[in-house]
């Protein structure tokens, strides 16, 4: 075969949620296609829902996707809340902003050391790494439990959260737990710089690659953005409020996928850590900026592939986000609430910058609160373009490597983006056609 | 060559939460890897096998091309478990079913591109309603501990048995007050024991995630129903959101 001739056809990319496929076929030199395609089954949930009592909504919209489900919980929950006119508590806010700095914490830690580091270390997974490093991935199992204790602790379960309800929480979490966990994240600072070591030990076999593009994220004038804000890109200079976030993700469906793709004033934009780094880095905390920085991630960056070490600063940024709301809860007076919630007919929408980015979920309900009409925009979608265009771009670009490594550098930047198919949809498969 | 039991993991229709459980399990995984070799598992490493002693298979089947997917796998392995709602029961996929025609399911989600050849669908089936299943392991999400516990008892050559009493028995043994008392509607009496009723020890109603156990006793539920004033159709209409039709008689 001739080097000049390249077929890949990689069906289901590993190493991601869900599935994806990758194709690219150059004849004698000349690229003939490059596509990514995203085959997961469709699961309708804007049709599961219709019907469904507001109190439930959560419940079902939760089971979008695992890996996010306290993310999917919130932005339920606001857009239910929204359209009822429903206003939540200091303590409920404070424990909701808690749980989503744990699901970042628990989601970024997974992707990052489980997921990614393989690719750097060129193995095919983690479990090799168990016999090879075994004290590192020792500690990235020590942190990852954090994470997840963190969420059973304010949440009643980490997967699919019990206690977040419309307009409450159904169980506080007492002084001692919160006392125990507290001293915990405090602990894992160090082991999260270590962390932070090891991936800047690697961080050299991140591809050099770049490609500027659109960067949507929620931006909040108090903090870098998660639970809060409003549509931010950089190619606009006010912010667009979430009710109109139609205008901004103008979803549309393409021939290859099954997942929802969008853009707004570019052909296509980036949702996720680096996007929210690069609109709003200046809001991020002293040491995460300093781990960003020690990671070669220093202001606006361009390279896709810096998505995973954002993730690492937005870790440390979680873990000192949710020290500071355990604290605010330790100080105040927690008391169950028992808000009764009347049901009304109206729309609302909620928007929560999650690990993959921003997600919006709107619903319209009737008099008695009862679904009539759902929508739910999923970050992993908003990606899909833009991975597209970072492979017509990549291709040309490293095809002189050869088939193997072609191929291992496309697999690499879709893993870069985290995405979460299933959510999504599902994707990754890489075909090269010969 | 290891003489390990080959395990492998495949994702269907699905949240990815059940397989999530199994990363959660934290130190105990490494423990487990050292018990099976894990040969195939898309979401967490690079690589194919032919055949497997165990085929641990999550989702529900919700297309044509996923139907023969999951034969093949079926033909390839020894054992085969669903584990999580949505293969044993198709879970919250399964609420699509509600709809009379799936052409207006997908017209819901995908409008006037609906027809569209690759966005095609129908109504959601279990795991076992395509091919044989040996094991089930309910749950949304599953309870890792059932989890570890069942794979276990696989390798020392067991047959895992699960829980056949109501959530109720947890949820007293936990010394819980009733919801029931408080004015809310819970499917405890129901529903299959073994996650330790963590619903209702949060303050939240037993949805009903693993199912209902094999007998259910509807004399029970009816007095209850009876007893708090409330219908048939509402524990009909709750039941659903996890795909189990009880059968409750009026």
């Amino acid at each position: 075969m001739s080097k000049n001739n390249i077929k890949i056809d990689v069906e289901h990319v590993t190493r991601i949620e869900g599935h994806g496929n990758i194709v690219v076929d150059v004849k004698e030199g000349k690229i003939e296609k490059v596509q990514w395609q995203v085959p997961e089954a469709p699961r309708f949930f804007e049709a599961m829902v219709k019907g469904r009592y507001f109190s439930e909504i959560a419940t079902i919209t939760s089971r979008i996707c695992g890996i996010c489900s306290i993310g999917h919980t919130f932005a339920s929950l606001k857009a239910t809340e929204d359209a009822m006119g429903i206003k939540i508590s200091e303590t409920t806010r404070h424990l909701r902003e808690l749980l989503l700095h744990g699901e970042t914490f628990q989601s970024h830690i997974l992707h990052v050391c489980y997921l990614v580091v393989p690719d750097l270390l060129k193995v095919n997974s983690v479990l090799p790494l168990i016999e090879t490093h075994t004290d590192i991935i020792l500690l990235v199992t020590k942190l990852h439990r954090l994470a997840n204790e963190l969420c059973d602790c304010i949440g009643g379960r980490t997967t699919h959260p019990i206690r977040a309800r419309v307009g409450r929480f159904s169980m506080l979490p007492n002084k001692k737990e919160l006392e125990a966990i507290k001293k915990r994240l405090v602990d894992s600072v160090d082991d999260l710089k270590k962390i932070a070591g090891v991936v800047q030990s690697l961080a050299g076999n991140l591809p050099d690659f770049k490609r500027e593009t659109e960067y949507l994220a929620l931006s909040y004038d108090k903090e870098y953005a998660f639970y809060d804000g409003d549509c931010l890109t950089n190619d606009i200079k006010k912010t667009i409020p979430v009710r109109e976030y139609k205008n901004v993700v103008n979803e549309f469906i393409v021939p290859q996928s099954t997942a929802k793709y969008g853009k707004f004033n570019r052909d296509a934009f980036m949702v996720g850590a680096l996007a929210r780094w690069n609109n709003n880095y200046k809001q991020i905390t002293p040491l995460a900026k300093e781990v960003g920085k020690m990671l070669g991630l220093d202001g606006v960056n361009y390279n896709p592939f810096m998505n995973n070490i954002a993730q690492v600063a937005e870790t440390v940024f979680a873990v000192e986000r949710a020290i500071y709301h355990i604290d605010w809860l330790l100080n105040n007076d927690l008391k169950l609430e028992e808000t009764e919630v009347k049901p009304k007919a109206g729309r609302g929408v909620g928007a929560v910058e999650v690990p993959r980015g921003v997600l919006f979920h709107e619903y319209e309900y009737d008099d008695n609160g009862y679904c009539v009409k759902a929508n739910c925009v999923i970050p992993t979608n908003l990606n899909h373009n833009n991975i597209q265009l970072d492979f017509e771009k990549m291709v040309p670009e490293f095809m002189h490597l050869g088939e193997k490594e072609l191929q291992f550098h496309l697999e690499m930047l879709v893993r870069a983006y985290d995405p979460c198919v299933s959510c999504s949809t599902h994707y990754l498969d890489v075909e090269f056609k010969k | 060559m290891s003489s390990k039991p080959k395990v492998a993991f495949f994702d269907f229709a699905c949240c990815e939460g059940c397989q999530l459980q199994i990363a959660n399990l934290e130190e105990d995984v490494v423990g487990l890897t050292k018990l099976v070799d894990v040969v195939e598992f898309r979401e967490v490493l690079t690589g194919h096998a032919p055949e497997y002693d165990i085929a641990i298979i999550e989702g529900s089947i919700t297309r044509k091309k996923d139907e023969e997917r999951i034969k093949d796998i079926r033909n390839r392995a020894k054992l085969l478990v669903a584990y999580g709602q949505c293969a044993v029961s198709g879970g919250i996929n399964r609420l699509k079913n509600n709809w009379e025609s799936m052409d207006d399911v997908r017209k819901e989600v995908y409008g006037d591109k609906s027809t569209m050849p690759h966005l095609d669908t129908y109504p959601t089936k279990a795991i076992n309603e395509v091919v044989k299943v040996d094991l089930f392991i309910p749950g949304c999400p599953i309870n890792r501990e059932e989890f570890l516990r069942t794979v276990k008892e696989l390798l020392m050559g067991k047959i895992p048995k699960l829980p056949n009493y109501p959530v109720c028995v947890e949820c007293k043994f936990k010394e819980n007050a009733c919801l029931f008392d408080f004015g809310v509607i819970c499917l405890g009496p129901l529903a299959r024991a073994g996650c330790g009723a963590i619903c209702p020890s949060n303050g939240v109603p037993c949805d009903s995630c693993r199912g209902t156990v094999n007998n259910p006793n509807k004399d029970a539920m009816h007095e209850i129903l009876k007893k708090y004033n409330y219908t048939v159709d509402e524990i009909k209409r709750k039941i659903n959101i996890f795909g189990v039709n009880p059968e409750v008689k009026q």
